[in-house]
């Protein structure tokens, strides 16, 4: 080793020495720089196309609209004359979601409770995984699995409910059936399910483990434990992942448009067959539409757009105002 | 200091009360968990034990030219080979975009004002609802610049699902490379975009690597803006650039609309196909970032 | 109320490693009982198995005896959640909650333990804050977050959460190593006086605090890395630190450790 250490260091001195006036790569530098500086424009240049596009191609159907576009419960575009309106869509699209926003957000909070205080510490991985696995399922075999299985048991579970039930101003109604807005609000709780439960756990993780045994050493039980300490640390993060799981379920198309048996028209009844949101009527009716038709459902595309928009902005500035505090 | 009067304290137990709480708490968390596996097992033995009637050499290597959906046999090798390739372009085009991206928004932008407005898109993108990416392709590539339907424009809209994906999944790896390691390059005077390039990137690639295959995975199975873009085709077209092409999601919806039997078997065996190819991915995306986990090297 | 606690034959494990090794002492009421040691000598450990928060921490366990009067806390029959009730404890870090007001994190135990009424309760939590020497700071904003107080104060909000539901043995695990030294004079003397109606244990770094707060002390060791902290020797005080019996006792608090 040592003897090789003076051949070695002459063999170096040898090589040229860098000098202050060799080529740094500036100019890489500045290509390399541009093109990810250039890769962000590109990405707020989708965001204004999407927009203007989406204005643009709705434009022609809203001037040809005979009917009030936001009140109409009709979607007849390429009729003669063009009648047509969001108002049973937004009804649709709101009553599947928020019913699947009741019903998902409890369990999804249960689970995210689950792995990060209950499970076993070998098995919570795992589980989480088993989780994470419900969101790696496609939206359009959801809709298979909603349409040949799920429909069939729903339309027991409908008959039930509306018997025994019926007094439930939303479980009333003469008729039942399976391919109901409780059933496509079931479909969207599974889906949204992983996402609100894996941004709860998150922020359950964090929890400071000092205001966990701060609760427990006052002799608090597990439970009270966790209202103590844990609810209150994940309440903003737990709103914002339900804002976020709302956002899921009002852009759901497939597997809402396989599962509900479109009809027009605003009803309650959530145990008929029947309804429709936004997304469910672009899919199952793009295929038939002619121009006015197609310019119809950017138009009510658009809104859907919106509304997503609003419901995840608003979700982001509750993280954000959280993210001040701590 | 008064008393507190409290009952001569025994350890053995809390009030039944208290401890039937934290039981129901219990109770409700355990089933909390159940009620999430119960719908994942029920979807994954139904496409498993349907899809198997029709998951044969036939379905895998046939179309369904020339068949209507009442007839037996037919498969779905039109809709995997449009499948892949639309996938293909699709991440073709959205991880140099948003591997780009991410690196200008971690090395570059450092907390700017166009950092910050990119970033905010980026979460913005994220909401987007698949239907309105299509119908923004529908609107721009299709009505606008009147071009036809073809597994291009699908892999259009799908980019826009997967862009936000790739770029979190990036700055999220590239944010874990120690700061030391960058300094250690400038130090040598190894100019920036080199110090990018061959050392932060390798050391994230694996991160990296596994949230593509990841994103590739869920823009798989997006079917709305498919519906829209590459429109139906029975037909075998390899041709991604031209005239409407099948995909498997959008073969699922064909054929499922259909009530009857033959097509409905066809349906459950392109799911099941489906969920094998996402799950393939989701497995091999596992396995990259395991392998490479920083313990293991 | 101060109970006597005595431990007998006390090990306790994290998953597989042996944390401390047969421990048994006798720690008297009315007194405050200091342990001492280096870093890593398990008497923080020790001090976490005397309410049972030690097994907390998953994969930990403990085997032995700890008498409070006549109940063994290891007892089969015996919930933990009650003996944290009987026990209670403050932590290195003050860890008031940080989404409730001044007046709530004293009240927290009371609620959890059934205490009702408003007068009841505003009672026993101007009671707890006079108790630990609190009261005449925070008077005036018991509704304020408690978080916003300093560190030594948080720290007596802990405390005074801590002897809100009259506990019989209170644990103080380091209490003063993330205060100023006004802070900590401030909670020494409390203390001095709260000594009159607990049984107190207090783990601390500091010798000179040992000697100034404690009627008993206690030395923990342990014999290198990897190995059980051990019990070396407990005794009064001032025997302690002037003429210990173990030579190990002697090294360690004149200086010549290590």
């Amino acid at each position: 080793m040592t003897s090789e250490t003076p051949a070695a260091l002459a063999k170096a001195a040898e090589r040229p020495r860098p000098a202050l006036s060799m080529s740094t790569g500036r100019a890489g530098d500045r290509i390399f720089a541009g093109l990810s500086r250039g890769s962000g424009l590109v990405i707020l240049a989708i965001m204004a196309a999407i927009a203007v596009f989406l204005v643009w191609k709705a434009i022609p159907a809203l001037q040809d609209d005979k009917a009030n576009f936001l009140t109409s419960q009709e979607w007849n575009p390429d009729g003669a004359p063009a009648k047509f309106g969001i108002a049973q869509l937004v009804f649709g699209t709101l009553m599947t979601s928020v019913l699947a926003l009741v019903m998902a957000v409890p369990v999804a909070v249960g689970i995210a409770l689950f792995i990060t205080y209950y499970a076993p510490r070998r098995l919570a991985g795992v589980m989480a995984y088993l989780v994470d696995l419900l969101a790696a399922v496609p939206s359009i075999v959801y809709g298979l699995w909603g349409l040949n299985f799920l429909v069939t048991k729903m339309t027991g579970v409908s008959g039930f409910l509306n018997s025994y039930f019926g007094w439930i101003p939303l479980f009333g109604g003469s008729e039942t059936g399976g391919r109901t807005i409780l059933t496509a609000a079931i479909v969207l709780a599974i889906m949204i399910l992983p996402i609100i439960s894996a941004i709860t756990r998150e922020v359950f993780v964090q929890v400071p483990h000092a205001h966990v045994e701060a609760a427990l050493a006052l002799g608090a039980t597990r439970w009270e434990m966790i209202r103590m300490s844990v609810l209150p640390f994940g309440r903003s993060g737990m709103v914002s992942a339900a804002m976020l799981g709302l956002g899921r379920a009002l852009g759901e198309t497939i597997a809402v448009a396989m599962v509900l048996s479109t009809t027009a028209g605003i009803d309650w009844h959530i145990l008929k067959d029947g309804g429709n949101t936004f997304a469910a009527n672009i899919a199952n009716t793009f295929a038939m539409s002619g121009p006015t038709g197609r310019s119809a459902l950017i138009a009510s595309g658009l809104v859907l757009f919106v509304i997503t928009l609003l419901v995840n902005v608003g979700a982001r500035a509750v993280v954000a105002r959280r993210k001040e505090f701590s | 200091m008064t008393s507190l009067s409290t009952k001569s304290s025994s350890l053995s137990s809390v009030s039944a009360g208290r401890k039937a709480k934290d039981r129901a708490a219990k109770v409700f968390v355990y089933a909390a968990f159940a009620l999430a596996i119960i719908p994942l097992v029920s979807v994954l033995w139904t496409v498993i034990s349907n899809g198997a009637k029709r998951f044969d050499g036939v379905f895998l290597t046939h179309s369904m030219n020339g068949l209507a959906s009442k007839d037996a046999g037919g498969g779905a090798y039109h809709a995997i080979i449009g499948t892949l390739e639309q996938v293909g372009l699709t991440a073709l085009i959205s991880v140099p975009l948003g591997v780009l991206t991410a690196i200008y928004l971690v090395e570059y932008a450092r907390g700017g004002r166009l950092g910050r407005t990119i970033s905010f898109f980026v979460d913005v993108m994220t909401g987007i609802p698949s239907i309105v990416s299509g119908l923004f392709v529908l609107a721009f590539w299709l009505l606008a610049l009147g071009m036809d339907f073809s597994g291009f424009a699908g892999a259009l809209s799908l980019t826009i699902l997967m862009l936000p994906t790739v770029v979190r999944a990036t700055e999220e790896m590239l944010k874990l490379v120690p700061g030391d390691l960058k300094e250690a390059a400038y130090a040598l005077g190894v100019p920036r975009w080199r110090t990018i390039m061959f050392v932060v990137l390798p050391t994230a690639l694996p991160g990296i690597v596994s949230g593509v295959m990841l994103a590739v995975a869920r823009v798989m199975g997006e079917t709305a803006p498919l519906l829209l873009t590459i429109f139906i085709t029975k037909a075998i077209n390899t041709d991604p650039f031209s005239g409407a092409q099948g995909s498997l999601p959008t073969f699922i919806w064909d054929q499922s609309t259909d009530p009857n039997a033959n097509a409905v078997d066809r349906a459950w065996a392109g799911a099941l196909v489906l969920i094998l190819l996402i799950m393939l991915l989701n497995l091999a995306a596992r396995l990259v970032a395991w392998l490479r986990r920083p313990s293991a090297r | 109320m101060a109970k006597r606690i005595e431990v007998s034959g006390l090990h306790a494990y994290y998953g597989g490693t042996h944390a401390i090794e047969d421990i048994s002492m006798t720690i008297e009421p009315r007194s405050v009982t200091a342990f001492i040691g280096p870093s890593g000598c398990g008497k923080s450990t020790f001090l976490r198995t005397l309410n049972r928060m030690h097994e907390v921490i998953p994969g930990a366990r403990v085997e032995g005896k700890v008498m409070l009067d006549d109940e063994d806390l290891y007892d089969s029959s015996v919930d933990p959640v009650a003996v944290r009730r009987v026990v209670g404890m403050v932590f290195q870090r003050p860890n008031p909650f940080p989404t409730m007001s001044i007046y709530d994190n004293v009240a927290a135990g009371l609620k959890l333990n059934g205490v009702r009424g408003k007068r009841r309760l505003d009672e026993i939590v101007e009671e707890s804050l006079r108790g630990a020497n609190l009261w005449n700071e925070v008077k005036d904003r018991l509704g304020k977050p408690g978080a916003g107080l300093s560190g030594g104060q948080q720290q007596r909000l802990c405390i005074a959460r801590a002897i809100a539901v009259q506990p019989q043995v209170l644990l103080m695990d380091e209490p003063c190593s993330a205060l100023d030294p006004i802070s900590t004079l401030a909670i020494e003397d409390l203390i001095g006086k709260l000594k009159s109606q607990y049984t107190i244990v207090i783990v601390t770094h500091n010798m000179q605090q040992a000697a100034r707060v404690s009627d008993r002390t206690a030395f923990f060791n342990i014999a290198g890395t990897g190995k059980p902290g051990k019990l070396i020797e407990i005794d009064d005080t001032s025997k302690i630190f002037t003429n210990p019996e173990q030579k190990g006792t002697e090294d360690y608090i004149t200086g010549r450790f290590g």
